[in-house]
């Protein structure tokens, strides 16, 4: 067990120094997961599942899209989520889209049923993304590990020590993307550890690996970082206005994310918080004001005392 | 651990004297993430494998520890993979060591209630016991006084899962007993793509390999889900359009490869040719063709027969149409002034012995031709190629599009856009289809369709060009090379039909007497089989034993062969890596077909449909049998898996690729070469004494395989006699050096060279990284290790490349050979200006710019003269279940399809007809990316199976509101054969489409469940009839129409009861849907 301190989120930020790894500390690594060259194939979820031995959890036909693992979770530890959408996918002519229903009151000229708006097609897409641990650079999870159990790699990665965990749960409400869950058999908390002992040899974690059309990229964050930026600038380019990246951003809640996105819609379509921000950012002020509070009631009870005696 | 150790691995400590002050890092590191290792870091050994799943045949590491497996993933050489894995390849390490595999021989002895524990041994003998009864009790010697020798009391089933060594085991033991019905996966996927392919290019394997596509200007993927079935191929159409190509996907379904496409096409299921005939319209009558490619490649400019009568003459018909026989006299097909010598005769009424499947012979060219044609080069010649090109598709309009196929005009001139902009000197586009053609009524015609397509416009043979033919068994490629297929020996050599070719100089006039063409060397490839076959007892005096070849009558497809084994007269059946009773269409006629057999042999992972149907069956559920009537006894033998046996699988880039064993088998479990290598021996040592001319085929067989200390015959040794040997005994280097004089022995002579130089060229593991894109040095693929085929035509008449940017293979004068990336089809020192003397015959008399060296007449075919049953011409035919009228002719459906009426193959009525309506959705069936085939191997999968863990319909939401069905609910779907019931899906991306004037739902089904397994469901095959392509006898299971309603199907009897009221307001009778 270590101390941790109740100071919030103590993590020195992108550097990665600090973490006392010394020489042995590494460069920063992350996926790029690009979405917009993702086939939903989910060979990311087995190959992870096969080399972590994660589980399988449960046959649930959820008659949402392709999507059946729901979410990420403690026995699930890459999720593709499938999105249907009405709306067009930069120059792409999907040619089953419907026009949005106008129901005017008016009686029909048509026979019933003969009506299918296939003469005004709208555009429709079919959006597929590999979620996954996005390893923040401010982690709550982390921060609210009282076991030590939580730590940060030298890789710069957020990994559960399952020897360590007692299962307490606290990193589970602490995470703000719902990422770390308790696993229902062992109370332990599972979750990504970007393949870890695969990465300290060197090797890329199995489902960038495995990735068929490298959806999933896996390498030093800064350079994950300019090819996105630039693949963002290509999609752009071809017309697909609504291309963006999430969680690259080191200025944004959580200090940026190692994992990262690009992403076709907004965050919340695919299931993603808008606007992350680490569930301990206020823990130093709330610690202040809550020693304010216990100082003030302090002086308080000292004074009524003091006034009691006069 | 001394004190100060101690101390030191506190993390408190760690965290006061270390840099970790917060204690978040280093301090907080526990021993387990100390001592954390990749468990790969420890393994004794790497081995090299190749994915069991689809045909692209993806380079797998498999690690080993302790003997045992205990990591598989990809294998980042692979120029084919790159290292990545799909997630059935993905989970192939729990396929392999999960505990879904049945480790025990399994008896169900006859009439018996449950499995009985049998030892390995005995059951082997008692196999061994009952195939020799079997076979003495029905073998035929003669058939109409023709002889035959063969039996038609044993089938045998599967091999596309198997390897090439193992099929060639098969084939050849199973030829030697006289058994002729063996056949495998490759019947009901593919067959439809060797005879399209076969005659149109001269070979009937994929043009171009997956890699070639990143080269591809515009990529149409059409009757195929590329992305969600062959993933890890489908990196290169991602990599061409990185590079700027038009990615557009035609089908019923947006599917996740619709999700990648920048254009998709929804059309209605059934009708890609006249989608395809339309744009071959466009293409001609927009005059933009590719002229120079078309004179020098093809017969454009050939002149036909002035006896030919095309369908727009006799309103659907070709001439020659027999209507009682429902077939056609093809010689009124044949070019003009091809002298229709004898051998031609006699092949003209070989194509009237109905069924016999020849067409699947065109996989290597094979048609014959006696004499040079006529052509009008100025393609103004009313009779030449062109202009009867012309004429027959002229009414194929965008207007007649949009009516059949419902694709407004305007998308579809989008298509025909992209494709032309796309082809030419600098540019070329590639077509890639998979079994969303293949299965149909008209299924090789779909082929020959986009071929013509693909011919005008000068994307054959060129790099980033082509038709790639997706396969989707890890070896299906191969199981149809090494043929386990009725009607084929191996190298698309014809199995003898005992009409015409009773004798080896019969067969070789039969089928190899062209004027032209590396076919007419057919008598040294047929020799030298029977020399790998019957070694030494094979001489020029005795034929080299060609008599020892049983002889066909008609067909015996799978199909067939079920309709027989409900007949009775099928009483013995193998069934290795297939599951029929779910996988093949009309579930019930399979399963039925069983009931009535003597035996079964069951070789799987795990118990499969097929091998529990008298237990736990539909019929046994609905009452319909009982398990204690059942007499069939079955075995049920566990195999081993692809990890725990050597050998090759043939991917669908036709690249044979050498695996590894990893490790052994555990328990009862064998792979399929050591059982058939087993059983020939036992049967061998059974007969042995029995003096009876029927068993010298067996006696002579050539079977003294080294095998090793586990009794597991040597891959390598089978591959080598596949590759063949020269007088010398040495391995042979190529196809060239056959020959006809009993000298050289080859097994396949299409895969001769894959051993050259006594060297297993299939184990070569260049990397990819370290070659060209068209990486020659790693593995080998068939012919000659020519990547892509028909190359020659990537260079102009002078053998110049038609551009820089599509250069492939070129003339160099200097040193008077062909040379570039690929190894030339072409012969290597034939001048493009080499034009052949007078007289000349064979490989002599093809010129230099015959760049289709298997083709008759060294062209590619926009018309086929020969070869198929159902027409020269890719005609519209409707499906045989559709909702629609055909437009376009007063013949609805294809003339020549095949029909098996029986009272558990009901047809619906014909479209227009009364009745019809009871059925009126359309219905396509596919694969996910999560599951595979029939569900063997992956059903039992619990990784694979959560991710798609029910059997479910795709409906639209215009259809679910239309009946009532709810997203996540349940469906029932009723056609004349079954009722099913499936969870509801309902999705924008089934769009309804407006056709006729009135709009028509699709419904869709993957296919890949049944009643065992982890994840269960009712299997889609259930709803299929047995309705054939004339050619190939493929089911047609990609376009039907069906009935839906909301809820649960009835149990018990109910559920027959459902079928039968159907097909009662139907009106269905015997004859129903059978209108020629």
């Amino acid at each position: 067990m270590v101390v941790r301190s109740a100071r919030g989120h103590g993590d020195p930020g992108e550097s990665g120094t600090g973490q006392g790894y010394g020489d042995e500390q590494r460069e920063r690594v992350g996926f790029f997961t690009d979405t917009s060259v993702c086939i939903g194939c989910k060979a990311c979820e087995v190959a992870c599942k096969e080399w972590n031995s994660v589980p399988e959890d449960g046959l649930d036909f959820t008659a949402m899209s392709f999507d059946n693992s729901v979410g990420l979770g403690a026995d699930t530890w890459r999720h593709v989520a499938f999105v249907e959408q009405r709306r067009p996918l930069g120059h792409q002519d999907a040619g089953v889209g419907r026009p949005a229903p106008v129901d005017l009151g008016m009686p029909s000229t048509e026979l019933p049923g003969a009506y299918t708006g296939v003469e005004e097609r709208e555009e429709f897409r079919w959006l597929m993304a590999s979620d996954v641990c996005k390893h923040c650079t401010s982690a709550a999870c982390l921060d609210v590990c009282p076991t030590g159990s939580l730590f940060r790699t030298e890789f710069g990665t957020v990994v559960v020590q399952q020897d360590i965990c007692n299962g307490c749960g606290y990193c589970v409400s602490a995470c703000p993307y719902g990422v770390i869950d308790r696993r229902e058999d062992d109370g332990r908390a599972w979750k990504c550890t970007m393949c870890y002992d695969r990465i300290g040899d060197g090797m890329e974690p199995a489902c960038a690996k495995a990735c068929p059309t490298d959806s999933i990229q896996f390498g030093n964050l800064d350079e994950l970082r300019e090819r996105a930026a630039r693949r963002l600038e290509d999609l752009h380019g071809a017309g697909v206005s609504s291309a963006r990246l999430y969680g690259e951003d080191p200025g944004d809640g959580v200090g940026g994310n190692a994992a990262f996105f690009l992403l076709l819609d907004e965050p919340e379509v695919y299931g993603m918080p808008p606007d992350p921000v680490v569930t301990t950012r206020d823990l130093p002020s709330m610690w202040a004001h809550a020693g304010l509070a216990a100082a003030a009631l302090l002086v308080g009870s000292a004074a009524a005392f003091a006034g009691r005696r006069r | 651990m001394g004190v100060r150790t101690w101390i030191e691995s506190w993390p408190v400590y760690r965290q006061a004297t270390g840099g970790d002050r917060l204690g978040r890092g280093a301090a907080a590191r526990s021993g387990a993430t100390e001592e954390l290792r990749p468990r790969t870091a420890d393994a004794d050994r790497v081995v090299k494998s190749v994915c069991p799943y689809c045909a692209v045949g993806c380079g797998q590491n498999v690690y080993v520890k302790d003997e045992r497996v205990i990591q598989i993933e990809g294998n980042p050489d692979s120029p084919i993979s790159r290292g990545r894995l799909c997630p059935k390849g993905s989970a192939s390490l729990q396929l392999t060591t999960g505990s879904a595999r049945e480790e025990k021989v399994l008896y169900r002895r006859p009439y018996g209630a449950d499995w009985e524990e049998l030892d390995l041994g005995t059951a082997m003998s008692m196999v061994a016991e009952r195939v020799a009864r079997t076979r003495d009790e029905t073998w035929e010697e003669e058939v109409d006084g023709r002889r035959v020798a063969r039996t038609l009391g044993i089938a045998g089933l599967g091999g596309a899962t198997l390897d090439n060594e193992e099929n060639y085991l098969i084939k050849k033991l199973f030829t030697a007993l006289g058994v002729v019905q063996v056949e495998n996966q490759a019947r009901v996927c593919h067959s439809s793509t060797v005879a399209g392919l076969g005659t149109s290019f001269g070979r009937g394997g994929s043009t171009t390999f997956l890699q070639d596509l990143q080269n591809s200007d515009c990529i149409v993927i059409e009757g195929s889900n590329f992305a969600e079935a062959h993933p890890v191929g489908f990196q290169w159409v991602m990599e061409a359009k990185a590079r700027g190509a038009v990615v557009i996907h035609v089908d019923p379904r947006f599917s996740r490869t619709s999700a990648l496409a920048d254009l998709h096409v929804p059309l209605r299921a059934g009708t890609d040719i006249a989608f395809l005939g339309a744009i071959v319209n466009h293409v001609l009558t927009g005059e933009k063709y590719f002229r120079d490619y078309l004179l020098e490649f093809t017969n454009a400019a050939t002149i036909v027969s002035e006896e030919f009568r095309d369908t727009e003459d006799l309103d659907g018909l070709f001439s020659g149409f027999d209507a009682e026989g429902r077939c056609y006299d093809t010689s009124s097909w044949m070019y003009d002034g091809a002298s229709v010598a004898a051998a031609a005769g006699d092949r003209a009424n070989f194509d009237r012995v109905r069924g016999t499947g020849r067409p699947e012979q065109q996989g290597s060219g094979g048609a014959v031709m006696s004499s040079v044609p006529r052509e009008d080069r100025t393609l103004t010649d009313p009779r030449c190629v062109f202009q009867i090109l012309r004429r027959h598709y002229s009414r194929y309009t965008p207007e007649l599009v949009e009516e059949v196929c419902g694709v407004s005009r305007e998308v579809f001139a989008r298509v025909c856009d992209h494709l032309t902009r796309n082809s030419g000197r600098d540019r070329t586009s590639a077509f890639c289809y998979a079994v969303g053609w293949t299965q149909h009524t008209v299924g090789s015609q779909y082929i020959r369709t986009a071929s013509i397509l693909q011919l005008l416009l000068g994307n054959i043979g060129r790099p980033g060009g082509g038709i790639m033919a997706l396969r989707g068994h890890a070896s299906i490629q191969g199981s149809s090379d090494i043929p386990t297929l009725f009607d084929l020996l191996p190298g698309y050599l014809p199995m003898p039909h005992a009409a015409h070719e009773g004798s080896l100089q019969e067969y070789i006039r039969t089928n190899g007497a062209s004027y032209k063409g590396f076919w007419t060397n057919m008598e040294a490839y047929t020799v030298s089989l029977l020399k790998a076959w019957w070694g030494d007892h094979a001489t020029e005096e005795n034929g080299y034993r060609f008599g020892h070849l049983p002889h066909l009558t008609g067909s015996h497809s799978t199909y067939d062969t079920v309709m027989a084994q409900i007949r009775g007269e099928c009483r013995g059946y193998f069934l290795m890596g297939e599951n029929p009773a779910v996988g093949s269409a009309n579930s019930r006629a399979q399963r039925m077909g069983m009931a009535n057999l003597e035996w079964l042999v069951v070789r799987d992972f795990s118990l499969i449909e097929s091998a529990t149907w008298w237990k736990d069956g539909p019929e046994i559920e609905s009452g319909e049998l009982r398990t204690e009537d059942i007499a069939t006894e079955v075995f049920f033998f566990p195999a081993a898996c692809h990890t725990e046996k050597e050998g090759t699988f043939t991917n669908t880039n036709r690249t044979v690729q050498w695996r590894d064993r990893a490790v052994l088998p555990k328990g009862d479990q064998r792979s399929d070469l050591w059982f058939v290598h087993r059983l020939g021996t036992m049967l061998r040592a059974l007969l042995a004494d029995s003096g009876l001319d029927r068993d010298l085929p067996l006696l002579e067989l050539t079977w003294d395989y080294p095998t090793d200390e586990h009794g597991d015959p040597d891959a390598a040794a089978v591959l080598a006699e596949i590759n063949g040997r020269g007088p010398d005994g040495a391995p042979l280097g190529s196809y060239t050096e056959l020959r006809a004089d009993g000298s050289t022995s080859c097994g396949c002579w299409i895969y001769c060279g894959v051993y050259a130089d006594g060297v297993n060229q299939a184990a070569r593991r260049k990397p990819g990284s370290e070659q060209d894109w068209v990486a020659a040095e790693w593995a080998w693929s068939w012919p000659a290790n020519r990547r892509l085929l028909y190359n020659r035509a990537s260079a102009d008449a002078e053998g110049r490349p038609w551009s820089e940017r599509k250069a492939l293979v070129w003339w160099d004068a200097e040193r008077g050979e062909w040379t570039g990336h690929d190894v030339p089809d072409f012969e290597l020192h034939k001048a493009p200006d080499y034009r052949p003397p007078e007289g000349a015959r064979g490989v002599e008399a093809l010129s230099g710019t015959d760049a289709f060296i298997m083709q008759a007449d060294g062209r590619a075919w926009l018309y086929a003269p020969t070869g198929l049953h159902d027409g020269p011409l890719p005609t519209h035919y409707e499906p045989q279940e559709t909702p629609f009228e055909n437009p376009l002719y007063g013949r609805q459906r294809n003339p020549t399809r095949l029909l098996y009426p029986h009272e558990y193959n009901r047809y619906h009525p014909q479209a227009g007809t009364p009745g019809a309506e009871v059925y009126p959705y359309l219905v396509t069936t596919y694969r996910l990316t999560e599951h595979f085939t029939a569900g063997g191997m992956s059903r039992w999968t619990p990784y694979l199976a959560e991710l798609q863990p029910a059997f479910f319909c795709e409906v639209g939401p215009e259809l679910a509101a239309e009946r009532g069905l709810e997203n996540g609910g349940w469906a029932t779907l009723v056609t004349a054969r079954a009722a099913i019931e499936a969870r509801v899906l309902v999705t924008d991306r089934m769009a309804p489409l407006r056709v006729q004037g009135r709009v028509v739902h699709t419904i869709g089904l993957p296919y890949h469940w049944g009643p065992n397994g982890y994840t269960t469901g009712d299997a889609a095959n259930e709803l299929m009839s047995i309705a054939l392509e004339p050619n190939t006898h493929i089911q047609e299971v990609k376009a039907l129409t069906a009935d839906i309603v909301p809820g649960r199907r009835p149990r018990g009897a109910d559920r027959e009861e459902l079928v039968r009221s159907h097909r009662e307001r139907a009106g269905i009778t015997e004859r129903t849907g059978t209108e020629v």
